[in-house]
């Protein structure tokens, strides 16, 4: 199955800017569907950027992020060619991660 | 309400009147020229914001508003309506389940065909526009029809159009009265007010592109469909050219007409037409 | 003394009750009228394309207190309604030729 999160990075000097856009419903718990019941809470909690086993983003979201959340950060240091591995876990415990080289 | 028409009349035959002293060029007010409205339509939008180039009035608010413009440009490097277009073209190559697909309803397996719709269909005698023609293609396989202004639908657009990117508009007009009748009732129900708020499409759209409702800066009228369907922030996901027509109606509270009913297929037809040759841009990612 | 007033109030309640029940089922007669006349206008105001979704929830506040009792908010509600309904239809009416004032020409 494809991963939920597209990820680019791109070296630039002495900074990588990195943007990524993850699927997921993001539901916060305080919705109701079309026959008035609460959906309930479907979010991603932690989010991480790890470059060279390092973390270089983390992020602890709640039910207040939207629905395909999209991220953009830069962070000093990074190489063309190098990976970039970004993962998430949500609320029931689902995780995914993805890879990408940095451009 | 004798008195009330005559007054209607009398209103009616002075404004004749005038219109044949102020325009000699025009021949009678009751001819339907979409020719002349397409450029007068053109004219009035671009004498209004003489800095937008034509093309670029397909990227609605964006065109209005120099920081929403940067805000775009960085968005589309990743833009949000890609989970929706991929389900489209999943969708539009998946077999029915008696082996055909959409596929098989359009030209050219359905690529690169958007900018010709709506168009006038003369056996039928009414406005065929993308969102029926793809509904109809499932009836005619035996699959239930999609919601007009759910995911599903929305997704089938995007996919065709953004297989059309880049190419203009090209309504087409054929010459038969009826398509003229339908030309022109898009176009009255385009400036007619209603709901409580007494507002018309051209409220927003003619009178106050770039300026306010609320927060929301407005798109002008010109190229306003070229971008469907819209992934808009506020839908959290992409919608379809039914299911603006409806919120704005009830957002304006005027109670909505059936998604593709005739007053929707029309207003498309007019609103497509009048924006022949400006390049189809969707799908849009919207505020 | 409290007997006589007792035979005698007995009367006079059964007199106030009939007459509250009376006023009570008058009101929500006038009040059944009412709603309609604003269903009507809303139905007319539909075959015009052109109806307000406010019409459509003043109607709806207007049954909901009309269920309740409360034939006097209901009552008000429901001519509210019919005023509603009666100004979509002048809307749709007179737009019918004002549309072309905001044509581009």
């Amino acid at each position: 199955m494809a991963s939920t999160i597209r990820v680019r990075a791109t070296a630039s000097g002495e900074t990588t800017e990195v943007q990524a856009l993850i699927q997921h419903p993001m539901d916060s718990g305080f919705v109701k569907d079309a026959k008035g019941e609460i959906i309930p809470p479907h979010f991603i909690q932690q989010l991480t950027f790890e470059y060279d086993g390092k973390p270089v983003f983390m992020a602890d979201w709640g039910g207040g992020v939207s629905k395909d959340p999209y991220v953009k950060f830069a962070f000093k240091g990074g190489k063309k060619g190098d990976d970039l591995k970004v993962s998430w876990v949500d609320n029931k415990g689902a995780t995914d991660t993805n890879t990408a080289k940095i451009q | 309400m004798r008195l009330r028409s005559a007054i209607h009349l009398g209103s009616a035959a002075l404004a004749l009147a005038l219109l044949a002293f102020a325009a000699p060029a025009v021949i009678a007010a009751d001819t339907v020229d979409p020719v002349a409205d397409a450029k007068a339509f053109k004219k009035f939008f671009t004498d209004k914001f003489p800095k937008v180039k034509l093309e670029d009035f397909v990227n609605g608010p964006y065109s209005m508003n120099e920081d929403l413009h940067k805000q775009w440009e960085e968005k589309e490097q990743f833009p949000p309506y890609e989970f929706s277009l991929e389900m489209g073209k999943e969708m539009f190559s998946k077999p029915f389940k008696n082996g055909k697909s959409f596929e098989d309803c359009f030209p050219n397996k359905g690529i690169g065909i958007r900018q010709n719709y709506p168009y006038f269909d003369e056996k039928e005698g009414k406005v065929i526009t993308l969102e029926l023609a793809l509904n109809r293609c499932r009836e005619a396989n035996d699959e239930p029809p999609f919601s007009y202004v759910r995911d599903d639908m929305a997704a089938l657009t995007a996919y065709m159009a953004f297989t059309s990117r880049g190419k203009p508009f090209d309504i087409k007009i054929p010459n038969d009265p009826r398509a003229l009748e339908a030309y022109q009732k898009g176009k009255e129900y385009f400036y007619t007010r209603r709901g409580q708020l007494n507002f018309s499409c051209a409220t927003c759209h003619v009178q106050s592109p770039g300026e306010r409702v609320r927060a929301e800066v407005l798109a002008p009228a010109l190229g306003i469909l070229n971008a469907m369907p819209i992934y808009r922030s506020e839908w959290s996901g992409m919608g379809t050219t039914s299911r603006r027509f409806t919120t704005c109606n009830s957002q304006i509270r005027g109670v909505p007409l059936t998604p593709q009913d005739d007053e929707y297929r029309n207003v498309e037809y007019y609103l497509s037409y009048v924006s022949n040759g400006l390049p189809i841009s969707g799908p849009g990612a919207r505020p | 003394m409290r007997n006589a007033m007792l035979k005698s109030a007995l009367p006079l309640v059964l007199l106030i009750a009939g007459a509250s029940s009376a006023l009570a089922e008058g009101s929500e007669a006038d009040f059944k009228a009412a709603y309609a006349a604003a269903e009507a206008a809303n139905k007319e105001a539909g075959s015009l394309r052109n109806q307000w979704t406010t019409t459509a929830a003043t109607l709806a506040a207007a049954k909901k207190a009309a269920d309740a009792g409360e034939f006097d908010k209901a009552m008000a509600s429901a001519k509210e309604a019919e005023a509603l309904a009666k100004a979509s239809i002048f809307q749709a009416t007179s737009e019918k030729e004002r549309w072309k004032d905001m044509e581009i020409r």
